[in-house]
């Protein structure tokens, strides 16, 4: 039975729930729809609807509404006549120059690194998923993509910055700057992506790309080999 | 499938956690990798009940400085005063924001300590070996997965104000020791809840899986 499984057509190859590893075969997902597991509902494939390049307009867009939430100023703080502006990265450097480097460094990481990551990674694998075949690299990022949308955290940040706005509003007078509108498109464009990419259509294909080299030693074995 | 073999670690596969891919292991007992994307392949996450606990004790340690030593010094005119996160909550619902002094005390008291005893949880029944309630010990997980970076608000919120507030010798605020305790409750759950292998919950059910592991 084992060996059947490795070599069925790819369409109906089963996979196993990442939540409770029941081995299970996915149907043809119409565009919009999904399918859970059938044992804990985990969501075990999306189908996206809309354009195959609508991901990647959305992540140039995210590239540059990045570049601009990175080099604007949040806000502006002024009372008495004097005024200070911080930008993201800003709010990092204080912490560090305040003495706390590492909650400085954890700042940036999960405000500016893991985000700028996450969008750097994305545009350059949807733009190498485009070559045919697709290249090896592709898949090595998109392995490493789901770990900067883990540690990116501009939600928090952005509720973390509302929290602090309102508690200096009793001192001071704060002006919410291009930065802090950039942030919040941001919020929403990373979702957008992930919601509109279909990661399984795009492994599909580097599987192919992979066929020549793996699967062919594969085919001819009873049993399939891993390359250690 | 066949039902006496259910899971993929009882049919003898590896699944790939970054690309679903199944493969099955080589014989040699060499470290196996998969063959589409390169990612290291278990069965289950290895010493996965071990390191989950050895990251949640240590978070444990530290939320207890995290909420009694000050995240912020506030210094006005000469004077200097220290905020610890629940004095930060009650000082947002004595100004009249109460739905952010909520916010506030949910992300950063209870959701640290709700995570903390939700992993305990879910440790202790694995390792009891139960076989009660599985959905919802998994829907437990996720939600520990979803809310658990919102317990990070709290740092955010230190180094915004820190970084807006420096108006010397008027008024300056710096961060307070609690901070770093904060950050380090955070990032010790989230790597706890990485590290702890969500299978585990199902495998119970199943004694025999044990001799693929």
């Amino acid at each position: 039975m084992g060996s059947s499984v490795l070599t069925d057509s790819p369409l109906s190859s089963p996979v196993a729930c990442p939540d409770c590893d029941l081995l299970q075969r996915i149907p043809v997902i119409p565009p919009g729809g999904k399918a859970c597991c059938n044992r804990c509902g985990h969501v075990l494939a999306r189908k996206p609807r809309g354009p195959r390049d609508l991901p990647l307009v959305l992540a140039v867009t995210a590239a540059i509404v990045f570049v601009v939430a990175n080099t604007m100023p949040l806000m502006d703080l002024s009372v008495l006549g004097r005024s200070t502006s911080t930008t993201v990265i800003g709010g990092a450097i204080e912490m560090w120059k305040e003495g706390q480097q590492i909650t400085g460094a954890l700042v940036a990481f999960c405000a500016v690194i893991a985000p700028g990551c996450y969008v750097a990674f994305m545009l350059t694998l949807l733009l190498g998923a485009r070559r045919s075949p697709v290249p090896v690299w592709v898949a090595a990022m998109l392995r490493w993509v789901h770990h900067f949308e883990t540690w990116s955290m501009l939600e928090v940040m952005m509720l973390g910055i509302l929290v602090a706005l309102i508690k200096i509003a009793e001192l001071a007078t704060v002006h919410a700057g291009i930065g802090m509108y950039a942030v919040g498109a941001l919020i929403l464009l990373f979702p957008a992506i992930v919601v509109t990419f279909d990661v399984r259509e795009l492994w599909r294909r580097v599987e192919w790309d992979h066929d020549d080299a793996f699967m062919a030693a594969a085919a001819n074995a009873p049993v399939a080999d891993t390359p250690g | 499938m066949t039902t006496d073999a259910p899971t993929a670690a009882q049919a003898g596969l590896l699944a790939c956690e970054a690309c679903q891919m199944l493969s099955r292991p080589a014989a040699s007992g060499m470290p196996e990798y998969c063959r589409r994307c390169g990612e290291r392949l278990h069965f289950r996450h290895y010493g996965s009940i071990q390191k989950t606990w050895a990251l949640i004790i240590a978070a444990g340690i530290c939320y207890l400085p995290a909420n009694m030593l000050p995240v912020m010094k506030t210094t006005t005119l000469g004077e200097s005063e220290g905020d610890t996160i629940l004095s930060g909550v009650a000082f947002l619902y004595a100004t009249g924001s109460w739905p952010l002094a909520l916010i506030v005390l949910v992300a950063s008291v209870m959701i640290p300590l709700g995570k903390l005893v939700a992993l305990a949880y879910l440790l202790l029944t694995v390792q009891y070996g139960s076989v009660k309630s599985n959905p919802e010990r998994t829907r437990l997980y996720r939600l520990v997965e979803l809310i658990g970076r919102w317990s990070m608000l709290d740092v955010f919120v230190a180094t915004f104000t820190v970084a807006m507030v420096q108006l010397q010798p008027l008024m300056s605020v710096e961060p307070g020791a609690g901070v770093l305790f904060f950050a380090a409750v955070v990032v010790l759950t989230m790597l706890a809840a990485e590290v702890f292998d969500q299978r585990l919950i199902w495998d119970s059910a199943y004694p025999h899986t044990e001799r693929h592991g």
